[in-house]
Parts: structure tokens; sequence; C-alpha cells
């Protein structure tokens, strides 16, 4: 206990629990809709997008998430207009824009100086590292989507659960999609410094579908997945410094043991 | 007074068209069924009156306020492992102009009324993924009546229910538009059901075949 205390007293342990906790926020609520929309694999799709846009940004020296922001806002919307014009399903979307996204991204970079330690930090996460002005950012960004999440609340649930009755209601659907592609997009751009862009997915989704498996109701899934995703990143960044062991690795793994306690208690409780 | 005008209506779905220079007037309180068989072209038509589907000519003039349409799919159009309660799913039905999650009175008060109305009290707070197929669609039902329409129309709503829920639901509709004047149009194939109800059909392959008083239709679908 005295160790966690410890901890708690250095500024780059604060700007990580700050920062942690708001996108953990953020992604448990996107990834509720993303995940009864169809849409998990979104996350890994723009990861994907995020790890091109910061090798591109190193390559050109520019600020990297001021490139990867428009990028992966972008890359998202593609994803929604092919997916909806040209009739693809989602996944077929994300997996040709990833693919794409990921190639280009190792062409630039192999181009160039090859894996140094920014793009692997970018790749795995690196949350110890994080400055004051990320966790602005990511306060700014977690303040704004539970705000927008719930004076929408009632419409995001109903294009979630029906699309089409949504629409016949008058209810504007596209602008509602793209609002969720442009937080989704932010997500992902600011939580990849935290859990790297090859695990950003995870934190997206772990949360939903283990609430999914407690609780029946989408008002219930959307406030027990924002405690479990804080919860998971407390207990990961915790066994990390213990353990001397990848932040973002470590909050995949407390997600899997968490998931897996919930379908066994599922299984018992009925 | 004319609920709705269709006139010379063409849609194109997958392709191909399935509706073509459609045309006719539904006044108010009138109860319509579309019928035909699998491929003529009455969902298609639903799906343009109600706006998911694009038409490719023609005007559809709804001479009512969007508020007061409303619209029943087919039961098997809604993700089943969704997690969400059946008071839920019919509480979005009032929530037109609303954004907020928080209710007025005045929509429990509704909620109660068609709760009510559909013998559904027991089952509002279950998971839908935990209810039977009939219960199901009058969740669904009881979300298109919430909001008072004038107009509810309805996508084969019984295909794939038991002989005794179509009835109930048939029983529910008929006394909807015969004691409070509601406006239906409905796609459907069970014609021996709105034959003991006797209403105007018209039978569609992909244009209209016969607009008629039901007892009047002789033809085979």
């Amino acid at each position: 206990m005295n160790f966690l205390i410890d901890l708690l007293q250095y500024p780059f342990i604060q700007r990580a629990l700050i920062s942690g906790i708001a996108i953990s926020l953020c992604a448990a609520l996107i990834g509720v809709i993303l995940v009864l929309k169809k849409y998990s694999m979104i996350g890994h799709g723009l990861g994907e997008v995020a790890f091109a846009a910061l090798a591109l940004a190193l390559v050109l020296n520019l600020p990297e998430i001021y490139i990867a922001i428009p990028i992966v806002i972008i890359a998202s919307f593609i994803i929604l207009i092919i997916s909806q014009k040209q009739g693809e399903s989602g996944d077929i979307t994300i997996a040709l824009v990833s693919a794409g996204a990921l190639a280009f991204g190792v062409i630039i970079t192999s181009l160039t100086n090859g894996f140094n330690i920014d793009v692997y930090n970018y790749m795995f996460g690196s949350i110890l590292t994080m400055s004051t002005s990320d966790v602005i950012i990511s306060v700014c960004l977690s303040i704004l989507l539970v705000i927008v999440y719930m004076f929408f609340y009632n419409r995001l649930f109903m294009i979630t659960f029906d699309e089409k009755y949504a629409k016949v209601c008058g209810i504007n659907v596209t602008f509602y999609q793209f609002l969720i592609a442009l937080f989704t997009a932010l997500v992902v751009v600011i939580g990849m410094r935290m859990m790297g862009t090859l695990l950003i997915s995870s934190l997206i989704v772990f949360p939903a579908i283990i609430a999914k498996k407690l609780t029946h109701s989408f008002k219930g899934i959307a406030v027990m997945s924002v405690c479990i995703s804080i919860l998971c990143f407390l207990f990961g960044l915790v066994i990390s410094s213990l353990l001397n062991l990848p932040t973002g690795a470590s909050i995949v793994m407390v997600y899997i043991g968490v998931l897996l306690f919930s379908s066994i208690w599922k299984k018992v409780i009925g | 007074m004319n609920i709705i005008e269709v006139e010379d209506l063409t849609t194109t779905y997958n392709g191909h068209t399935a509706i073509k220079n459609i045309s006719f007037k539904i006044e108010k309180g009138e109860y319509v069924c579309l019928i035909g068989e699998n491929g003529s072209g009455k969902s298609t038509l639903i799906k343009t009156i109600v706006g998911i589907n694009k038409k490719d000519s023609g005007k559809i003039i709804k001479n009512i306020p969007p508020e007061k349409i409303s619209y029943l799919a087919q039961n098997n159009m809604i993700d089943l492992n969704f997690p969400a309660t059946g008071k839920e799913i019919i509480m979005t039905g009032v929530q037109k102009h609303k954004c907020l999650p928080f209710y007025k009175k005045e929509d429990y008060k509704k909620f109660a009324d068609v709760c009510k109305l559909l013998n559904i009290e027991d089952i509002i707070n279950k998971q839908i993924s935990d209810l039977s197929g009939g219960q199901r669609q009058r969740i669904m039902l009881a979300r298109a009546l919430i909001r008072k329409p004038d107009l509810l129309i309805l996508d084969e709503p019984c295909s794939g229910l038991d002989v005794n829920i179509t009835k109930e639901l048939y029983n529910i509709l008929n006394k909807l538009n015969k004691e409070d004047g509601l406006t239906i149009i409905m796609a459907t194939h069970d014609l021996e059901e709105i034959k003991t109800i006797g209403v105007r059909v018209i039978c569609l392959a992909t244009t209209v075949k016969f607009d008629g008083d039901i007892k009047d239709w002789k033809g085979e679908m």
C-alpha cells in the first residue's frame, strides 16, 4: 500500500491516472454504441490508420497528434460512407481501410528510420510519458463526450437499437452516425498514447462486452461499462507498476480476466 | 379528407423496379391492407411511404404532421440479443423532439395507457431477448402507439408469429381502427384474418392489380 501511495507522489503517475480515467470513460461510452451496432472492429481499424498517420507525422517532423486527429476522423467518415453507400458490411470496409493504412505506415516507417522508440511507443502505448497537454486534451474530450452523450442519449439509443425506426421518426440518422464516428476517431487518437495503436480497440470493446453479460438494459450497460472501464484501468495500472509490465497490455489482461469471471458468473447465476 | 395520397410512384430496389406507377388515396379512418405475392412490392411501398426507401419518381402527399405517423416493421427486423428492456424501447416512441434521458409526467401516463391497452404490464421490465415473438411484437406495437398516431403503417407485423398471437394482434388493430378512428395501412399475407375484419385491399404485382373492398376481390395472390 505504501508503494502505491509513494507512486501517487510522482507527477507522471498523476498525469497517467487523470488522463487514463478520462480516456477509459470516453472509450467505454463510445464502445457501448459500437459494440451494439456491431462495429466492434472500428477501433482496431482506426488504430491502424492512426499508426500510418503517426508514421507520416514522424517522417515529416510534425506534431503527431495534430496530424493523426484529422486523418483518423477522415478515415472514420470514409468507413461510414462506404459502408452505407455501397452496401458493404462495416467489417469488410474496416478490414480494407485498416490493411491499406497499416501497409502505408509500414512502408513509410521502413523508408525512414525504421521502428524507432517513438513508433514503438505509439504502437504499444506509453501512458507514463503523457504530457500535461495530453491530460488537458483527454479531460476536455471526456467532458465533451459525457455532455453530448447525455444530451443526445435517447436519440443515440434509438439509432443504436433501430436505425430505420429512428429515420421514420424524422431523426437525422446520418448526423448522429457522423457524431459517433467523430468521437470514435478522437478516442482512438487520444487513447493510443495510453494503449497503443494495436491495443486501443480493447479499451473500446471489452467494457461493453463485459457489461452486456451482467445487465439487461441499455442504460445499465452504459453505466456499468464506464465503471468496469475505469476499475480495470486502475487495476491494470497498479499491476503494471508493481510488476514493471507494459500498462496497455496489463489493462488488456485485466479485461480478459474480468470477462472470463463475468462469463462464469453468468453461467452459474443464470 | 385524404390522409395520404400516392401519385404515380415508382421505386427501384436492389437494381430492379419493385413498384411502378402506383397511385391511390387513403381517407382518414380507413383500414387498408396491401396484399400480393412475395416480391410484389408490398414492403417496398411501405418503406417508401415511411421514408426508409427512396422513390425514383412520383409523389407521396401526407396531409398530417410526421409525428402523427407511426410505423411497425416485421417481427424479425430487430436484433433479438440487444440489451434493452421493453420499457426502454417503448419510451423511445415518445421521443420525437426530445434528447435528454428524462421523461415528463405525461409521457409516463401515455406509457401506462399503452401498456394497459396491450396488456403488457408484466413484461415491460424484461429484456427483449427473454420475450416470445408475440410479446416482442406487442412491445414494438406499444412503441408505435405511445405517440398516439393518426396513421399507423405496418409491414407484415405478424410474419413468423403463431395463429393465436396473429388473431390477438388483428383484434387490437381492428379495435383501434373502429373505436379510435386510427387510419391503418398494412402489408400482409393473412387473407383469412382480413376477410373477417372487412377492409379495403390494394393488391400489388409491381403495379396495382386491384383496389377495393375485400368482399369484391376474387383473385388469387
